[in-house]
């Protein structure tokens, strides 16, 4: 029964990444790309908890934090960089 | 910042006894994080009051509830076939003095209904507002930051 | 009791993958960068709270690192949507034809 609460919620979440990507590819504009960016990354967060409770594994958590620390530093950089350059 | 992210690199590496791939990569980005965190010192965890801990639980419950109903109105206007958005910039003003209050209360906005932190200016605050009621600067203020400034306000100053 | 969390947990993670699905859907239909980041940055820190919250029901040894995780993004996803939004303006990203007032352009104007 929980088993297949998460595969339902892990469609969902393979959704709202498919729209996401369609926002990140269409663009139009550099900000457009990097909002999509972020939202993509935080819902690969949402996907690494979800691999971490089917595998049943907590070392996945660890890669969420970091992925998440990552992304963080990246967006901030990137916006950084469409505001006025490195 | 250079030096702390230096040494804190450093003492990584050193506690790890390892030059592998992985390993270099987690202790740069927790060396840069914590040297940007830390740039000034810890001074900015260091405003917040300890006496006030029962206005800071209360904050967050609040903070919680605007947050929950940042999300229903977000649902509500994405499902909505036609998309009632009336948006604009507009200027409030925050009393709050603190480096922390005022982060604090940027992000709380940020992910309250219908309102995001676009840019800040001293105690001027630039928001876009998905659903402008009012351009009014103390109609905006009122509607917009008054109520997390009451927490934010006992919590730091 | 286990299967009562188990099912709480089921929900809770849905409930969190249905507001990301609306963050994704606000980005698609959004007029403007502005308001895509408005949708985006609410509907994915809940969403993902809620993921996070439906893990720690599911296996609850897990919750310190889980709202160590939650405690990261609650702090740093506003944060990088207001930079992000910040440079959009900056760098005269297009505005919706809806937008009625702009009092930060007005303010950099004079």
């Amino acid at each position: 029964m929980v088993e297949f609460l998460i595969y339902i919620a892990a469609m969902l979440v393979g959704l709202a990444f498919l729209l996401a990507l369609y926002r990140f590819f269409k663009g139009p504009s550099a900000a457009d790309r990097v909002a999509a960016f972020d939202v993509l990354t935080i819902i690969t967060i949402t996907v690494i908890v979800l691999v971490a409770l089917v595998e049943g594994r907590a070392i996945y958590l660890d890669v969420a934090l970091i992925y998440a620390l990552l992304s963080f530093l990246g967006v901030i950089v990137v916006a950084r960089y469409l505001e006025r350059g490195l | 910042m250079i030096s702390l992210f230096v040494s804190l690199l450093l003492f990584w590496l050193l506690l790890n006894g390892s030059l592998a791939g992985d390993v270099v990569m987690v202790g740069v980005a927790a060396s840069l994080l914590l040297a940007f965190l830390f740039r000034d010192g810890l001074a900015i965890f260091a405003e917040w009051r300890p006496n006030t801990l029962a206005t800071t639980v209360r904050y967050f419950f609040f903070f919680l509830k605007e947050l929950v109903k940042a999300n229903l109105n977000v649902a509500k206007i994405v499902l909505a076939p036609s998309l009632p958005l009336t948006p604009g910039f507009v200027k409030v003003r925050t009393r709050l003095k603190s480096r922390m209050g005022r982060l604090l209360l940027a992000n709380s906005i940020t992910l309250t209904p219908g309102t995001l932190t676009v840019d800040m200016d001293g105690e001027w605050l630039y928001i876009h507002w998905v659903s402008v009621d009012s351009a009014e600067i103390e109609a905006a203020t009122a509607a917009i930051v008054t109520g997390f400034e009451e927490y934010l306000e006992v919590m730091y100053g | 009791m286990n299967t009562v969390l188990g099912l709480l947990g089921g929900l809770f993670l849905i409930a969190g993958a249905a507001f990301l699905l609306f963050g994704g859907l606000g980005l698609v239909r959004m007029p403007d960068v502005f308001n895509r980041i408005q949708a985006g940055t609410k509907a994915t820190t809940l969403g993902t709270l809620f993921s996070l919250a439906g893990a720690a029901c599911l296996q609850p040894e897990w919750t310190l690192k889980l709202m160590l995780i939650g405690l990261f993004i609650l702090f740093t996803n506003p944060i990088s949507s207001q930079v992000l939004a910040r440079a959009a303006h900056r760098s005269h990203a297009e505005k919706s034809a809806l937008t009625a007032v702009d009092r930060l352009e007005d303010d950099q104007g004079a």
